[in-house]
């Protein structure tokens, strides 16, 4: 197996604000492979942005930022990007690593020419380049993404967000990154739109060899285009594993309790998780999810799961997998630690009335 | 090619529009105008020449004057008289309201030119200080001393200023005393023209105190426009898409945030000049600056209404067309406004 | 039909009328505590200043030591221009008045112009706003296009022929120079209200309340109360501010209060600029340094107000964070089934 290009150990990213520090993202752990797709999913407000942020060295200037994020591509050479001074990772950012946003409509600045965004963001990595390099090397990477030529020198607001959006992919290819970030890229767009993007994405690795993180809430997209899929629930991945196998065994309940959520052809009633993400200033006591968890057991109120490594690569962090591998485990739990946490059910036939 | 030739026709599309839509303004300007001046009771030449004049000789002056007439009549006249430039002839000495503006016009566009001048260079490095470096000690003093110098009148600082740099410049003006050859009616250009740099020099020494004096009215408005703006801009996503592409900090700052929050400026400028206009009146009048808003208050004290009338009127039209100015700049350097 | 757009809040006119009007001030009250930082210093910085300057302009004949217009006391005459001594702290003027008298007394002026003028511009404004914006139509188009010419004109010159227009009416006094200032302002009130009064119109429960037959000037009241009175605090503390530094421009142009009537800032001025051409500091210094402090002290507290009640330049407040150590969690790792083919379970 290659070695991973991306390497992210017990990263954490927490926010200071009035009412304390707000733990977006709280040790999380991944691998990305060159070539490799990892879809990131979760619902809004679990740290998904944050986490793709924080890769980066994006995060703002109140955050606290620990852990290791170590970056194996060429210009990377097996450095730490977290702690790394800011003019450093500034030079990875383009060549190295590539970030795509969610809202298109906004991320070009509406008095520079298209043209302008190009040659600012050459100009910044590669020195000594002439403007026809630039020029040839700018069209190349529109032309991939189907903007025609004569649109060069226009400004951002004579485009659609769909166009804005291929742009911006345009911009961050352009530099030729071995790690792209998308969060959310197809968020605000339509449908038809949103297929044309994916492909686009999926097409990266066939041709680059390009490392992506997909984050998304739409799980369609990650059957569609994702190797590996990491599901977060307030600043915690609880599962991580192969795509195909993801979805077709979930593990952990909240994976599960996702699925079910997903509206399908073969959908007949709409199911959704009772309850929101908790406050990630006070997180809940033992497993993060216990509150909304069908299966939660009493023991979930108040001790962390450990992560277990199942027999297919699968990843997840839940007492029901823990106790069935390591049965020992149960005494941590506590007495009566396995009967089933009736709260549950109170909230959500309350939610449903 | 035919890229750019759309984009031009766009601009003159807009530009056009703009002028249409300040046409009924320039009308309702000119009837609140009228209607202010013909509230007062009594009538401008019984109230220009009061005790000076017997009734019947009253009677012939109203008459030739035309304010005997109906009062639609006399907005015609007043509208006629707008149209062709001429904005009337004043009682008190008989000079035509034009060639007031002409004499006098120079030196007020100088005046406001300067305290322009001064509230720019002063402003836009102040406020952008401001804004990048924000809740810090330099946002903070200059957040203070834009606010005491909004709250300090021109006829305070003046004479503040007079006392600490010397007065020399508020006795009466020796401006009129240079005897340089009259071509634009604009003393410094016309100095410049003729080659007389000592002339020159001398007007810009006394035009620096009204310039400062006068800018010290708007810059406090300037510096707090400017910090918002790049405080606005400096949160905008496309800030942060470009530090994703590894931009330098430095170059984000000053492409992005600096560029970006100074194109509003622009506008604010506009609306600025008209609050200058009001203030060269006081500024004038403290420098004895031979302005036409100086003009204006010798005329007002004569109770000369068609000499105010048309200065007024000189004024509103001068606020219109900046402000169509402004739209225009506005559409040049920000290509969303055209569309 | 109304039924069917009715919400289900309560509907009773009156009584929501009050609760909004309360909720408003309650809002503005609990803003106002929260401020911390600059904001918090300007709003009450420009507080006590402004609190002093009314205190001064209301009991101005118990603190100054003469009144505005007296040259002589005790059988003999003031000095002409004479400089500040034990006698008279700030001086003398040309016409051997006391400065410290006539600056004392200069707020009082200032206070009566500066609050007849927010009160007249007030009921105008407002008037005016709502008969645009609740009735629209030709009314409103007109209005808005007056209003919008007295905005785009230079406020002091709109002054300056106002008070040129009004004095030639009623004299140099008091309320023609109000009312000369007032039209300066009715354009920003009419502006707020009536951007609040259409949205009121538009508003479904106004339709709703009307349905039932509430009076249009119920609904008008409740939704004004609620939505106007966040933004009047601050228009009407900056206008307070602006009125005193218009007031003197008059003044000082000529145009103000008669000098014989009151003691004027402005008016001071004016007569100062010959003795500071002469080397007179005096005169100028002090109804000069009277008047910025009093419109700093509106300004500060203008400005305050307006960043503790505008949402959009508020600050979330940020706090460094320390991170406690990381405690990894634990790893267990299921043995591999021998009796499930990989394959099959990638599947």
């Amino acid at each position: 197996m290659t070695e991973p290009v991306l390497s992210v150990r017990d990263l954490r990213v927490w926010y200071g604000t009035d009412r304390g520090p707000v733990r977006a993202v709280d040790g999380v752990t991944f691998d990305v492979r060159p070539g490799e797709t990892l879809g990131l999913v979760g619902e809004s407000g679990c740290g998904k942005s944050t986490l793709g942020r924080g890769v980066l060295g994006l995060t703002p200037a109140a955050a606290a930022v620990d852990g290791e994020v170590v970056l194996r591509s060429p210009g990377g050479a097996g450095r730490n990007l977290v702690g790394l001074p800011a003019k450093e990772i500034q030079r990875l950012r383009g060549p190295e690593l590539g970030l795509i946003f969610q809202e298109p409509m906004t991320r070009l600045n509406p008095l520079m020419r298209i043209s302008q965004h190009f040659e600012e963001a050459l100009r910044a990595h590669e020195k000594g380049l002439s403007k026809q390099e630039i020029r040839t090397r700018a069209l190349d990477a529109l032309r991939g993404m189907g903007i025609p030529e004569s649109r060069y020198r226009s400004y951002p607001h004579e485009f659609s967000g769909g166009m804005r959006q291929r742009i911006m992919i345009a911009l961050a290819l352009v530099l030729r990154p071995a790690f792209i970030v998308a969060d959310e890229p197809t968020t605000a767009l339509d449908v038809l739109v949103e297929a044309q993007i994916i492909k686009i994405l999926a097409d990266l690795r066939k041709n680059f060899d390009t490392s992506l993180v997909l984050i998304t809430h739409n799980l369609g997209i990650v059957a569609e285009a994702c190797d590996r899929v990491a599901v977060m629930y307030a600043g915690h991945i609880v599962e991580q594993g192969d795509a195909r196998e993801v979805f077709a065994n979930p593990q952990h309940p909240y994976t599960r309790e996702l699925l079910r959520s997903t509206i399908s052809l073969s959908t007949t009633g709409l199911h959704f998780i009772p309850g929101s993400p908790p406050d990630l200033v006070e997180p809940p006591q033992g497993c993060r999810f216990h509150p909304r968890c069908p299966v939660a057991m009493r023991g979930c109120a108040t001790v962390e799961p450990p992560e277990v490594v199942l027999p297919t690569g699968v990843v997840s962090a839940c007492w029901q997998q823990a106790i069935e591998v390591e049965p020992s485990l149960v005494d941590e739990l506590g007495p009566d630690g396995r009967e089933p946490l009736a709260a549950v059910k109170e909230i959500s036939v309350a939610d449903e009335a | 090619m035919s890229n750019t030739s759309k984009q031009s026709g766009s601009l003159r599309r807009y530009i056009l529009t703009r002028i249409a839509l300040a046409v009924p303004m320039v009308l309702i300007l000119l009837i609140l105008v009228f209607v202010m001046m013909r509230v007062a009771p009594g009538d401008p030449i019984s109230a220009s020449q009061g005790g000076k004049l017997n009734a019947a000789e009253l009677a012939a002056r109203r008459k030739a004057a035309g304010f005997d007439a109906p009062l639609l009549q006399q907005f015609w006249d007043y509208l006629k008289s707008v149209v062709t430039l001429n904005f009337g002839t004043t009682f008190s000495d008989r000079r035509s309201v034009r060639e007031i503006i002409i004499e006098n016009g120079g030196a007020t566009l100088t005046l406001t030119a300067g305290a322009l001048v001064f509230a720019t260079v002063i402003g836009i490095p102040v406020g952008l200080l401001a804004g990048r470096y924000r809740d810090r000690p330099v946002d903070v003093v200059s957040r203070l001393a834009s606010t005491v110098s909004y709250a300090a009148p021109v006829f305070v600082t003046a004479p503040l200023l007079m006392l600490a740099f010397g007065s020399t410049s508020g006795q009466a003006s020796p401006l009129i005393q240079l005897n340089v050859p009259t071509q634009t009616h604009i003393l410094i250009v016309d100095a410049a023209l003729d080659g007389d740099w000592d002339a020159v020099t001398d007007i810009l020494q006394h035009l620096l105190l009204p310039s400062v004096a006068l800018g010290l009215l708007i810059v406090g408005v300037f510096i707090r426009m400017i910090r918002i703006n790049l405080i606005q801009s400096l949160q905008g996503d496309y800030i942060e898409a470009a530090r994703a592409r590894g931009v330098r900090e430095r170059h984000v700052v000053a492409r992005h945030g600096f560029r970006n929050a100074l194109v509003p400026v622009v506008t604010v400028l506009g609306l600025q000049v008209a609050m200058l206009l009001g203030g060269a009146v006081l500024t004038e009048k403290i420098f004895n600056w031979p302005g036409i808003g100086r003009q204006l208050i010798d005329y007002i004290n004569q109770r000369d209404y068609v000499a105010v009338q048309g200065i007024v009127t000189v004024f509103a039209l001068v606020v219109v067309v900046i402000s169509l100015l402004i739209d225009f700049v506005n559409a040049l350097i920000d290509p969303r406004v055209r569309y | 039909m109304a039924t069917t757009t009715l919400p289900t809040g309560p509907i009773e006119p009156t009584v929501s009328a009050a609760a909004s009007r309360f909720g408003g001030l309650r809002r503005i009250v609990s803003a106002i505590r929260e401020a911390r930082g600059v904001p918090k210093f300007m709003l009450w910085t420009g507080a006590a200043i402004s609190a002093l300057f009314v205190i001064t302009a209301v009991f101005a004949p118990l603190i100054a030591p003469y009144s505005f217009d007296t040259y002589r006391s005790g059988g003999h005459n003031f000095p002409k221009q004479g400089s500040p001594d034990g006698t008279h702290w700030f001086g003398t003027t040309v016409q051997s008045l006391d400065v410290l008298s006539r600056t004392i007394y200069g707020a009082r002026t200032a206070l009566e112009v500066m609050v007849l003028a927010v009160i007249f511009s007030l009921i105008l404004g407002v008037l005016l706003g709502l008969l645009a914006g609740y009735f629209g139509g030709w009314l409103d188009r007109i209005l808005v296009l007056v209003m919008d010419a007295l905005f785009a004109f230079p406020y002091l010159l709109l002054a300056i022929v106002a008070g040129f227009v009004f004095s030639g009416i009623s004299g140099g006094g008091v309320v023609t120079a109000a009312l000369s200032i007032t039209v300066v302002y009715i354009p920003q009130y009419f502006r707020v209200v009536r951007a609040s009064a259409l949205s009121a119109r538009e508003a479904t429960f106004v339709e709703a309340a009307r349905a039932m037959g509430a009076k249009p000037s119920v609904v008008i009241r409740k939704y004004l109360f609620g939505n106007v009175i966040q933004s009047v605090p601050v228009i009407t503390t900056m206008n307070a501010a602006d009125a005193i530094g218009t007031l003197a421009g008059l003044g000082f142009l000529g145009l103000g209060i008669q000098p014989t009537e009151a003691a004027e800032w402005g008016y001071d001025l004016d007569r100062a600029i010959d003795d500071v051409n002469a080397g007179m500091w005096w005169t100028c210094l002090y109804p000069g340094l009277a008047m910025v402090i009093a419109i700093l002290g509106f300004t500060l507290l203008g400005e305050g107000l307006n960043d503790v009640l505008n949402p959009t330049m508020r600050r979330r407040r940020i706090s460094k964070v320390l991170l406690p150590a990381h405690t990894r969690r634990r790893t267990v790792t299921a043995p591999a089934l021998p009796d499930v083919p990989e394959g099959e379970a990638a599947k």
